[in-house]
Formats: structure tokens, sequence, C-alpha cells
């Protein structure tokens, strides 16, 4: 079983000791709080638990460029894992957000973070091939693979990318990776919100290189990726001027680092259908995705700002500050709900994985 | 009611019963009792499996749907569901006992928003029409599984189908928004959104691949992308496997993402060169037929480094399409490569392991050596771009135990697959034929875990039952069949 990957020397250990503690808790009902890097402890509800970190799952596991496949234990921080990549040209394609130093893979998958590429090349669970995982019990599960078609069982995985850990503490993560675009261009256009909406929606409607979008304050953002001379026709098609240290502007978008994140208000996150025309709506917005990502500043009443977003056919979440107490994600129709605490009653009968961190009660 | 004398007589006075309470419910020539008219639903792709219904319903709306499923709930009576048909796993063989709900009169194009890029379809529309119905707006659906001709989107998304452009591209969970299904109880459930996801559990991954046993899916919003301005195919002849896995390694360690990237071995081309004269080169052990798509700038570039890198790897032959015509008669020959096949031998098996690329010469020549053993030729067709093998061992099911050796051929190669690290199933689904394989691949706490899903949102186990998942029971009778690397699987269960 030589290519069946290894969990690297000291791992075993770890994996032990959190299933023995894991199992401790279960038997007596003890919630817990998952730790990896403690960049995300502002997402999600107020959960309470006593830490279990995740800090001796640590390293790649198997790192194979020609297979377009990486597997890392889940405390490994995102950081290494990007080196490791880059430095045989390819990278996570999802360019997911850090959100603060020692951020690690675990973190990133439960949390199901994408960065600016995400419409463009897909999302975290889109890159999730296969993943081990410990449920409520303490018990080692393995699903999923290292290969990109695989539809043996059903699809948990994917399940666990976004589910704040309430599913499971994953323990190692096998991702598709893919080659690192030769070349980048950003360019900007100063417009309306309006406008900018609508450019960004008939250009990916149009076959460009797209890998970026955003509008912030008057000016829309665009980024082209692919061979050099491939950008070149495509910039001479959208038109706009050449931003230089582009690299900076979108990581600084990506990490919440740029001055619209630089508040304590009340951040909402707004995920709607990229042509949802401007949403006026007293607060500052800052449009990401393509326009499928809206970021809202406001002093609102959380009714209002999802009642707007579900208007419009999305969902908001209240991705920082605020009343972390209640609600922070958009509530569940019954039915959906119903299937929630289902599933959470067969992962973790005893609800001890960081209960109440996504909705109260799951 | 006659009296009853023993199952057989119990099974056909409900069945009137079942059959009678379901016209009450559906319009006229919407239940199909008749043994003659239910004989064309007896079976899916995967022929080699029969199983009449009890009956065939063809609901029109929503509401009939639902009406049939609060029924059968209330009754206990199994449901499968079926799109066109032609799952090549049995995922859509009937029930003996149960009821086999087609859902091909759902066949609308609800909405298709140019704008915004998506459509809005109903399960039963075709594949292929979706992507013809967007081409005027220079758009198309990516997934396109070799039968997208017939196949339908509901069944494209209880499969995760995928097809020849998914190393690029993704399969079907990549390109599917928002789901709404119906549960066995007759509840919406309304998964995923318009937008770019949607709060809670990743419910939409969930229902990706689950062969109809969690819910009915009445209706898909897909993604649509911009059709590529410029798409180049090129063809490669090698003199080994191993060389042609190389120059696949090469290309994508080059840094290149082939829109689509194809292997077969000397069978499988010499059998479509007869079949569709694509000009295939006979003399090579494999050839590899790689497309690139894109901006013609990228196209241009990305081609002349695939070029460098095949004659880096030896190849003795290349040929660049040098127009549409060509570059689809080069296709045309892979596409045929089934039914080229089919012509060698009376039947066919067509297998569908999933392996890391880096293992394809060592799981051809053990695959070369079960062949020989098993007395049966293979030919072999290769997704290279993302490992996913279909071997189709030839066989003439007239003549007794073929196709039984036939299966279990297919069943070696499927276990050989989870050994080198891949998967039972990379695209067909698991269905009634791999339900043994999945024994091999996951352990006891998967599998219980994925009948624990199964029970919270079809706690009788109505829907498709009997598929995708082995009981445990069945994993450990087949115990001693499955002893791999000195281990037993599930040491943790008794043995009988």
């Amino acid at each position: 079983m030589n290519a069946v990957s290894q969990p690297p020397t000291g791992c075993s250990g770890a994996i032990a000791a959190l299933q023995e503690r894991i199992a401790r808790a279960h038997a007596q009902g003890e919630p817990l709080r998952i730790v990896g890097g403690d960049t995300k402890a502002f997402y999600g509800r107020d959960a309470a638990g006593e830490a279990v970190f995740t800090g001796g799952l640590k390293g790649i596991a198997a790192y194979e460029p020609s297979e377009l496949v990486i597997t890392a234990m889940a405390g490994t921080p995102l950081e290494e894992i990007e080196a490791a990549l880059a430095e045989r040209g390819q990278m996570l394609a999802f360019e997911p957000p850090h959100y603060g130093a020692g951020a690690t893979l675990g973190g990133t998958v439960a949390c199901g973070f994408s960065g600016p590429r995400r419409p463009y090349a897909g999302s975290a669970r889109d890159f999730v091939l296969g993943l081990r995982c410990l449920n409520g019990k303490g018990e080692l599960l393995r699903f999923g693979g290292q290969v990109m078609k695989n539809v043996a069982g059903y699809d948990i995985s994917r399940l666990m990318v976004g589910a704040l850990g309430t599913l499971g503490v994953l323990v190692d993560v096998s991702l598709k990776v893919l080659p690192r675009p030769e070349a980048e261009l950003t360019l900007a256009h100063e417009v309306t919100a309006a406008e900018a909406i609508d450019r960004m929606n008939r250009w990916a409607g149009q076959p460009l290189p797209l890998s970026a979008a955003a509008y912030d304050t008057g000016c829309l953002t665009v980024r082209l990726s692919g061979a050099a001379a491939a950008l070149d026709a495509a910039r001479a098609g959208i038109g706009g001027d050449v931003v230089a240290d582009a690299g900076d502007h979108w990581s600084d978008l990506r990490e919440h680092r740029s001055a619209f994140f630089q508040s304590d208000e009340c951040l909402w996150r707004l995920s709607v259908p990229p042509t949802t025309p401007h949403l006026h709506f007293p607060g500052e917005w800052l449009l990401d995705w393509g326009g499928a990502q809206r970021w809202l500043k406001t002093t609102a009443a959380p009714e209002e700002v999802r009642a707007a977003a579900r208007v419009a056919g999305g969902h908001a979440t209240m991705f920082r500050h605020g009343d972390r107490g209640q609600e922070v994600f958009a509530p569940l129709p019954p039915p959906l709900l119903h299937v929630h605490h289902g599933l959470k009653a067969q992962f973790d009968p005893m609800r001890i994985l960081n209960p109440g961190r996504m909705y109260a009660g799951l | 009611m006659a009296t009853m004398q023993g199952g057989r007589h119990t099974r056909d006075g409900n069945r009137t019963d079942l059959v009678s309470a379901l016209r009450a419910v559906l319009p006229a020539g919407a239940v199909i009792a008749e043994e003659e008219a239910m004989r064309p639903y007896e079976c899916d792709g995967l022929s080699a499996y029969r199983q009449l219904p009890r009956v065939v319903v063809m609901p029109r709306t929503a509401e009939q749907v639902q009406a049939v499923l609060r029924l059968c709930h209330g009754r206990r009576v199994p449901v499968v569901a079926r799109g066109a048909g032609t799952s090549l796993s049995g995922g859509a063989l009937p029930h003996r006992n149960g009821v086999l709900l087609s859902l091909a009169r759902f066949n609308r194009i609800l909405d298709l928003d140019p704008f915004g890029r998506t459509a809005v379809v109903e399960p039963g529309v075709r594949n292929l029409a979706i992507s013809e119905a967007a081409a005027a707006h220079g758009l198309y659906y990516a997934p396109d599984p070799s039968s997208q001709i017939a196949c339908s989107i509901g069944g494209n998304v209880a499969e995760n189908s995928g097809g020849v452009h998914c190393l690029k591209y993704g399969l079907t969970v990549h390109n599917v928004l928002r789901v709404r299904a119906l549960t066995i109880d007759g509840e919406w459930l309304d998964i995923g959104s318009q937008a770019l996801d949607a709060p809670g559990y990743d419910l939409l991954a969930l229902m990706h691949g689950s062969e109809g046993m969690l819910a009915i899916i009445m209706e898909v919003t897909v993604r649509l992308l911009p059709i590529p301005t410029s798409a180049q195919v090129v063809l490669a002849a090698f003199a080994s496997i191993e060389d042609a896995g190389n120059a696949v390694a090469g290309i994508i360690a080059a840094g290149i993402l082939p829109a689509g990237l194809e292997m077969m071995d000397r069978l499988a081309t010499r059998a479509a060169e007869d079949f569709v004269h694509a000009g295939y080169p006979t003399d090579a052990e494999a050839i590899l037929i790689c497309e690139l798509d894109g901006v013609p700038a990228e196209v241009s570039a990305q081609l002349q480094r695939v070029r460098e890198v095949l004659q880096a790897h030896r190849a003795m032959a290349l040929r660049v399409a040098v127009d549409e015509a060509e570059r689809r008669q080069l296709w045309a020959g892979r596409k045929a490569a089934f039914p080229a096949v089919g012509r060698l031998a009376p039947d066919y098996y067509c297998v569908d392991g999933t392996i890391p690329r880096h293992q394809l010469a060592h799981v051809l020549r053990r695959i070369a050596d079960l062949s020989r053993e098993y007395g049966l030729p293979v030919a072999n067709v290769f997704h290279a771009g993302d490992g996913n093998l279909h071997p189709l061992i030839m066989y003439d099911a007239n003549r007794p135990g073929e196709l039984a050796r036939a299966e279990r051929f297919g069943g070696d190669i499927l276990e050989l697959s989870v050994r080198v690290g891949g998967t039972v199933t990379g695209e067909h689904g698991v269905g009634v034929e791999k339900l043994d394989q999945m024994c091999v691949q996951f352990g006891a706490l998967e599998l219980q875990h994925f009948h624990a899903v199964k029970r919270v949102f079809d706690s009788f186990g109505l829907l498709n039952p009997g598929k995708a998942v082995p009981t445990l029971a069945r994993c450990v009778e087949l115990g001693g069949m499955h002893v791999h690397g000195g281990e037993l699987p599930h040491p943790d269960l008794p043995r009988f």
C-alpha cells in the first residue's frame, strides 16, 4: 500500500491522543472547542467548551506535483502548504484567506473560506478530494481519497467543508491543486457600483482569462491570469489602467487588510447571485467574487440585512463583530434544519464538537 | 381479494391495491402495470441485471410526484427514480416490490439566464440539450459524460457524472448551484442557491452521487460557462505505455491543464480505427489525445509546450488537427471506443476504477496478467488527466460462466485500484454492481456512517434500497475473499 500516504512521524500519537480526548468528552458529555491556529475565533457563534488543539497534527503527508494532489495534516500551517506548492509552480486555486499568522489547513477547510479567485476557479469544497476525521465519539473515519474522480459512497468529505468542526475534527485533508498561472495582470476602471456589476457579469460571460473582479469605493479591479500573450489580448478587449503591485491589492482584499475592513462595525457577508443590482442599503459596500460576494458595514438590524439578501436570492452572514450570542448565519427553513440536526446526531451524538458554533442547538 | 396462499399471491394482492391507489392520484396513462409495457424499464445501461418493478409511474407534475411519494411512504413501498436509464452500474435497476418512478416527462428548461450564466432545468432534461439551448448566448454546460446525447441532468446529479473534460472543468458537483428535491415523505428540500453558496452544511455536495437514495431531484440550477474561443487537439503515439504515462505526467508538470487528456491502449486504438477510421496509428502501444482550449494566444502557447513535452517523452508520431473537421475526427475515434470494442466480442464489461496516474503502467501490466489468467481479452481506455481507467473486458454471455468470470475479473481490477490508492468508481457509480468492492474500499465505521446519513433522509430505507452502500453483513460474508495487505477487513466485526 505504498501509494497511500502515511501520516508524518509523530502524528499517530497525536491522533491517538485526540481520539482519547474526544472519547472522554463523549462519555462525559463535555463540550469541546476545536482550535487550530486560532485565527478564525471571530467567526461563527460564541461557543463554550474546553479547547482541544490540533497543532500536533502537523506536516505534509504526500505531495506529488504531477498528480495535482497534496495531502496534509489538518494542523499544518497554510503558509507551509502554500510554500511547498509554490516551489513546484502550483497553488491552492481557491486562494484561501488566512485571517492571521498561523492559519491551518484544518481551520480553512472547516470554515470553507475561499478568496477572490473563487468564482472563476472554484471554492474550498470544490478542491477537497478526501479527508480523515474524528467523529464525536473519537472514531477515526476516512472518506473520499486522493484521486479527482471518486463517486464511491456519499460525499462526506465535502459535507465536512464549512461545517465548522461540528460534524468531526479534521485529521488530514487531500486537495486538488493547480498550476500557477504564467502571468497575472490587474486592470482598474473608475465606475459606479451599478456599472461595475454590469461589467463583471458581462465579462464573466465571455471567454476571458478572468481570475478576480472586485469593486471598492468607485474603483473596479479585474485580474487576468494566464499566458502573457493571452493577457495582452484580453487587456485590449476590456481596457482600463494597469494596477502596479496588484499582488498586494488582492491579498489585502483576501485578508481583510484593506481600508474598508479597518472598522469595529458589524461586518456582513452577503452571498447573492452576481447579477443582483446594487443594494441601496444604509452602510458601506465592497463587492468581490464578480458581484457574488458583497461585504457590508452597517448598523442596521440583522433581520433587515437578512431580508435584503433573501429577496435577492442569497443569504447574509454576520461575518465579524456584532452580537455573536445570537444567530450569525441565515436561519434554515425547517426541513433543512431537520436534516442538519439529524446529521449532527449521527456524527456527534452527544453534541460535544463545537456545539452551537454554527447554529444554536446544533 | 382472493384467498392468500403464500408470498406470491400476497404480493400480487398488494400490487393490485397499490396500482389502484396510484391510479387514483395520477392521470390516465401515467401508471404502467402490464408486464410487457414495463419491459423497457427492467434494466438500465447495465443490462446484465434485470428486474421488473411492481409498477411504473410517469407523473407530469411535482404534485403528482409528491402524491406518489406520500403514498409509497405511507405503505412502506420502495421507490426507484429513473431518468434516461443510462446508468452503467444498475443505479436505476427496479426493485421487485417497488415503484419505478420515471422522471422522463420532466423535460423542460424552465429558465436560461445568459447574463447570470445559469439555467434552471427539470430533471429529465438531457445533458446536451442544456448546451444546445445555451449556445445561442455563447455559453455551454461543461460536464459531458459520453452518454450526453441521452442522459438526463437528474441522473447526472444522482451519479455526479464526469466526462472527458473533468480535469479542467470539474464534475457535475462543481457545476451545479442548486437542487430542489422531494424527500420520501413528499417534503421539499431547497438545497444550494442562485448564489455561489448557501448557509449550513454542504448538502448540495451530499446530493451529488447519492444515487437516488436520499431524495428525488426535481429541479436543477446549473452554471453555464463561456464557450472557449479556441480548441486544439494533438494526437501522439507511443511505443510503450510507460512512455505515454510519463508524457501525461510531463504535461501536468509543465504547468498545463489540458481540457481533455485521453489515452487508449493498442487494442482499443485498433478497434476504434477499424470502426471509424480516425487516422490513429495502429502500430502504437498507446496513443494520447490532448485537447487544449481557451483564448487563441493561450492555446497556441500551450500547444507549443505540449509538443515539446510529447517529443521529449519519445512520442513516435505527433499530429495536430489543422481544422475543426480534423479535431472532430481525432475525437471521433475516442468517443466511439466503447462501441468499437463492442464489435470485437459479443459482449463487453466496462470497469470504472480511478488510480493515481503514476500507477498506470503497473496497473495495466497487472490487468494484462489477469486477462491471461481469466482467459478474457481486455482493451483499456483511460481518462489520463484524472486517472479514471475504463478497462473493457470482452466476453460472450452465451457461454456459461463467462459473465461471472468477467465480473470477477472486473472486481479484481477495482480491488487493485483501491490497493494502489484509488477508488472503485470514478464516475459510473456503485449501483448494484460494485457493492462487494465497496467492502474493500471502506471499513465498517465508514459504511455505518453512510447508512446513518441515509437514515437521516429516509428512515425506512425506501429510496432505491439495496444500492450504493453494502450492508455490513454482506461485507462480513465476503470477508474471506477480500484479504489484502495481510489484514482482514473489519477486524472488529464478528466472523461466521
